[in-house]
């Protein structure tokens, strides 16, 4: 409890307020623009808030975050067009309910939906912190190395019918992160002779590369757009009442996304996908899914903003970020010298029931913004996407110039902008070349630091954590050879979609 | 024959073109990265194999080789897609932008945040195909923004520019300061 209390006086000041504000509005509308999203805003401010305390710092990032999505609803249902990667089933029902003239039942339902779920989430990450408290601690070198290795497993067999090119662009990352002077035999590794390298590749400038300037590069070399997007009429509270008489459906969705949410690697694509099934499975109308069906809408919504509090999970309590806007998230922290992991949950848990009000709070802030203001974002949606590529390019230059005036890391950055802009061109993901390199690091230094505790190769697991670790690494991997083996034998894979490509934005 | 449209089918998935020249070139990069293994890492006796400074890369260079030998495997047996190199040509012409952003941040320690970004929001914005009074007014007031946001409010450390030195000494420490 005192806990608690030190946690929102932590945010009753005036910097963290406004910081809350800036995020969770500004998120909105960075999602309901399509062609930015959350990972775009997170990239360019990163290096900003360094300079920031780490909670004025984190509750701004938490903010677009955890907002992004709300906004991303509202060109998904009205344009057809997900503002974010993860409103894109949004769109099937939401859209289908625009052309029925239900534009405002559909908006105002996704709100409420968003609402749900998001708090549901929050309330589900309060709840288990004790549980954290009491487990974290017994995650050690060996338990932590086996978890990013888990991570690393996931990401790469999430991304279905890509999981060579998933693999390859994981293990890119992994070895992008060993480039430079090794910190502990001090030799240089693919340094080339070349100075620059033998600091490493900055986690930073290849964000700020692969997700801002490629998405700048993308826009500007793609034919110029002004989506066009009409008013709403009516009350948005509506969807409120609508909510209850689905609230089985939510609350169902919202558990998936909070459960998929926690597992590294998985995240709101699964999680919208797993609840849609269910909610059209368990559906009285099944037919009307994907024809504008109310509660497929609200599976989607609800399980896709539930996940962005149980992804702080894994972060906060083992240090393990679960996709790129939590790996960009642990940054912040390593600046601040806040290293989340077991200890936090010991020495900082303040800290961490502070974000977790923020969490709440930014929720009851956009809910009440977009009651109000959904129709000033249909008009912020028609900016033409190549004017938009410029804007992000200019801000793209604050973030990875600011970072330490360096001609070179903007090179490299622009390097990796070129990358980015043929991975996305190409539906391929760039997720896994981030996680690569911030697990891949997490794995060394912890598979180092258990060596001198191991003397045989079990020992690696004789902990039960470890060996519960280690049971959930064989059974992924063999549950996704039993799946090979029976698209193999059914001659039927499922067919590669397209959703991908949002997802980078 | 059936075995190798059996193959064909698990490793088709939803390709794009170009796909097959990206697929190459990582392989060719995977290969060249591995071969400098033992120049570019140090072999550290009487260390344990999983603490030496070569093992890392060692692992995630070979994994990176076989993903890449799989993943061109995979697009050898798709079936091709035409725009293949008007694809690839899409990928060059985008080095033209990274130009324009080295190019910026080239110029900013010379010329000012505040002038540089204005000049080069507009530039660009012509270069993108605008040519509204709208489009270029937008332009001059989004620079203006960035620059007041970020350099004025927030501080962030950029370099102040040379030509400000030009400037008489009340207006020119205002400029090196906030602008």
């Amino acid at each position: 409890m005192e806990d608690l209390i030190a946690g929102a006086a932590m945010l009753a000041r005036l910097d963290v307020i406004i910081a809350l504000l800036v995020g969770s509005i500004g998120g909105v509308i960075i999602g309901a623009i399509p062609g930015v999203g959350p990972a775009v805003a997170i990239a360019i401010l990163l290096p900003a808030t360094f300079s920031l305390d780490p909670i004025v710092g984190l509750t701004m990032l938490l903010g677009i975050y955890g907002s992004s999505m709300y906004g991303g609803a509202i060109p998904a249902v009205l344009i057809n067009t997900p503002g974010t990667a993860v409103n894109a089933l949004t769109s099937y029902d939401g859209y289908p309910m625009t052309q029925r003239g239900e534009a405002h039942r559909a908006v105002s339902l996704a709100y409420s939906a968003s609402f749900w779920g998001g708090m549901f989430g929050i309330f589900c990450l309060i709840l288990l912190s004790p549980v954290l408290a009491l487990i974290a601690p017994m995650f050690g070198s060996r338990e932590i190395f086996l978890a990013a290795l888990l991570g690393i497993i996931l990401v790469v067999l999430a991304h279905r019918g890509q999981i060579m090119a998933a693999g390859m662009l994981a293990m890119f990352g992994i070895f992008l992160q060993t480039i430079g002077l090794d910190a502990v035999t001090y030799t240089q590794r693919y340094t080339f002779e070349m100075s620059f390298l033998t600091s490493g590749i900055n986690l930073i400038v290849v964000v700020l590369g692969l997700f801002a300037l490629s998405q700048a590069f993308f826009l500007l070399t793609a034919p110029d757009e002004s989506p066009e997007a009409k008013p709403v009429q009516g009350k948005m509270t509506a969807g409120i009442k609508e909510l209850m008489k689905h609230k089985r459906v939510a609350t169902v969705a919202s558990g998936l996304g909070v459960i998929l949410g926690m597992i590294p690697g998985t995240g709101e694509f699964t999680a919208q996908f797993m609840s849609y099934t269910y909610a059209q499975k368990t559906s009285k109308n099944p037919e009307l899914f994907g024809k504008g069906s109310p509660e497929g809408l609200i599976a989607s919504e609800a399980a896709n903003n539930a996940v962005p509090a149980a992804a702080m999970i894994p972060l906060l309590a083992l240090g393990i970020p679960g996709e790129a806007l939590t790996a960009m998230m642990l940054s912040v922290f390593y600046v601040h010298n806040v290293i989340p992991g077991p200890q936090l949950f010991q020495n900082n848990l303040d800290l961490v029931y502070g974000l977790y009000i923020a969490l709440i709070l930014l929720n009851i802030i956009v809910m009440v913004f977009l009651l109000f203001s959904t129709n000033m974002l249909t008009k912020i949606i028609r900016i033409p996407t190549r004017f938009l590529g410029v804007m992000i390019l200019i801000l793209s230059f604050v973030g990875v110039y600011s970072l330490r005036n360096s001609l070179t890391d903007v090179m490299l950055s622009a390097g990796f902008g070129v990358l980015g802009l043929i991975l996305k061109r190409l539906n391929l993901p760039i997720v896994p070349i981030i996680l690569g390199m911030v697990l891949g690091g997490i794995m060394e230094v912890k598979l180092r630091s258990a060596l001198p505790r191991l003397k045989t190769p079990m020992d690696m697991i004789d902990r039960p954590i470890a060996f519960i670790l280690f049971v959930m690494i064989l059974l992924v991997i063999a549950l996704h050879i039993r799946t090979l083996i029976k698209e193999y034998r059914t001659h039927q894979p499922d067919e590669d979609h397209n959703l991908h490509d949002t997802q980078m934005r | 024959m059936s075995r190798v449209k059996n193959l064909q089918v698990l490793f088709k998935r939803y390709r794009r073109p170009g796909d097959i020249v990206f697929a190459w070139v990582l392989l060719a990069v995977s290969l060249f990265l591995l071969s400098q293994i033992f120049d570019q890492t140090a072999y550290k006796s009487g260390k344990k194999l999983f603490a030496q400074p070569r093992f890392w890369p060692a692992v995630s260079l070979s994994l990176m080789t076989g993903f890449a030998a799989f993943h061109l495997l995979g697009s050898l047996l798709s079936e091709r897609i035409e725009g293949r190199w008007r694809e690839v040509w899409l990928w060059v012409s985008s080095l033209e932008y990274a130009g324009w952003f080295i190019g910026y941040a080239m110029l900013v320690p010379l010329t000012g945040y505040l002038p540089t970004t204005i000049a080069f929001a507009v530039l660009l914005v012509l270069r993108a195909g605008y040519r509204s009074r709208a489009a270029l007014l937008s332009a001059v007031a989004s620079a203006f923004v960035i620059v007041l946001l970020f350099k004025t409010f927030l501080q962030v450390k950029l370099p102040a520019g040379k030509i400000y030195d030009a400037l008489p000494d009340g207006l020119r420490q205002i400029m090196l300061n906030y602008f």
